[in-house]
């Protein structure tokens, strides 16, 4: 077993791993931030996305060895000093951006990572940017909508319906 | 997945005395390599992360074109590329998702060579050269077929080296659930003639279009093309397409990127 240090959510931690040991494990069963939920564990569905160094990964496909000493932020890490929810997770309920709420952490991570690149998304955009995550009870619609509104434009006149 | 010894050089010199054990297995952004191995189709007893090696990062003009470090990922070619190499760009832009490209590498495309991935056919169309730790690569000697190339065991992609063409475009028909090529068509314009080169459709991996290239070098247009078609023999056929769908798809596809090219 190897211990690996890095920045989670703005505190130092470490726990102790495999060379196997995925990043989305480290920061469920080694740190107990069960918030990243692994859907597939095949790379396709996004769940698992966590800001590695200010990008948006699959900590599925990320070992934590290969990481070590790096900057991480997790849904944990989204809401505001005070407890209340972050703009992302706000819009997201806002909007209704989710149903039963598995994809849901992946989706503001991703979202987020995308706000940040791009601060004012059109709704193609948004859409080519949330590619890479699935959800499964299919409401991409109003997840589109929460992101348009994170972004703080005016909804109805930016998303199709 | 089965457990594995990781280790981290900094050095290309230290990678390839890593890569020299027993059941070494590189590692660059693993998002091929990490389903692989929880699949149990790859059980490396020691895997050797390129990701730390400063050498074979990032983006930039130089001897006989762009150079990009082998461990760079698709991200920063897409952004690094934009003004350089505009194709190259694109192409990097649109693989896979955003997520994939903030972690996969050319190197990891290029030494995977994925019959339907798409870094293989910018590398053949540009007629770029691979480095390794040990040599430099042509293109047409690199690619020998799906999942193989002309790496040794043990040999470590450094970076590769495109030559900037005159016009060039990259066009991807999706295939919306895997992110890959269904069939993708590079063209590139050189001084030289036109390169054409097609990934996603062949049993062997990317290759070259050659009837397409002799019309377009004299006549760089889509309907220079107008007359040929496309064999489906070796053509990969799958629940999404058949050969022959595929054979046309090369055709159309490659008119719309010399229309697309610039």
């Amino acid at each position: 077993m190897t211990k690996v240090t890095m920045t989670v959510n703005g505190k130092s931690v470490s726990a102790e791993t495999e060379g196997r040991t995925l990043l989305s494990s480290y920061l469920r069963e080694g740190l107990g931030l069960t918030g990243t939920h692994i859907g597939c564990d095949t790379s396709q569905c996004g769940a698992c996305v966590v800001h590695l160094n200010g990008r948006a990964v699959k900590s599925c496909t990320v070992f934590a060895q290969d990481v070590a000493g790096a900057e991480v932020r997790t849904i944990e890490g989204m809401a505001n000093a005070d407890g209340s929810l972050g703009v992302v997770q706000q819009a997201f309920q806002d909007h209704h951006g989710l149903q039963c709420g598995f994809c849901t952490p992946g989706m503001v991570m991703a979202s987020a990572a995308l706000l940040a690149e791009n601060p004012k998304p059109t709704e193609a955009e948004v859409r080519h940017g949330l590619e890479g995550n699935i959800c499964r009870c299919t409401g991409y619609h109003n997840i589109v909508k929460a992101v348009l509104a994170a972004s703080g434009q005016d909804v109805a006149a930016v998303a199709a319906e | 997945m089965h457990n594995f010894e990781f280790v981290k050089p900094s050095t290309i010199a230290d990678a390839v005395k890593a890569m020299a054990q027993d059941g070494a297995q590189a590692l660059s952004g693993g998002q091929t390599l990490l389903p692989t191995m929880k699949q149990r189709l790859a059980q490396p007893e020691t895997l050797v992360s390129l990701t730390g090696i400063p050498e074979m990062q990032g983006v930039c003009m130089g001897e006989g074109g762009l150079h990009v470090g082998a461990a760079t990922l698709h991200v920063t070619v897409a952004q690094d590329a934009k003004a350089l190499y505009p194709a190259l760009s694109t192409l990097a832009g649109g693989i896979g998702d955003p997520a994939v490209r903030n972690r996969g590498t050319i190197g990891g495309s290029l030494a995977n060579n994925d019959p339907a991935a798409c870094y293989p056919a910018a590398v053949l169309a540009s007629g770029a050269t691979v480095v390794t730790n040990k040599r430099k690569i042509a293109a047409d000697d690199y690619f020998q077929g799906m999942f193989t190339t002309a790496l040794d065991d043990g040999e470590i992609i450094t970076s590769v080296i495109f030559p900037v063409p005159q016009k060039a475009a990259y066009v991807k028909f999706n295939q919306p659930a895997s992110r890959f090529a269904l069939t993708a068509v590079f063209v590139a314009k050189h001084a030289g003639g036109v390169r054409v080169a097609v990934t996603g459709a062949s049993n062997d991996g990317v290759f070259r279009w050659t009837e397409a290239e002799t019309a377009l070098s004299a006549d760089f247009s889509p309907s220079a093309i107008s007359g040929l078609t496309v064999d489906p023999t070796g053509m990969i056929a799958d629940l999404h397409g058949t050969a022959a769908y595929r054979a046309n798809l090369v055709k159309v596809l490659t008119g719309r990127a010399v229309a697309a090219a610039h």
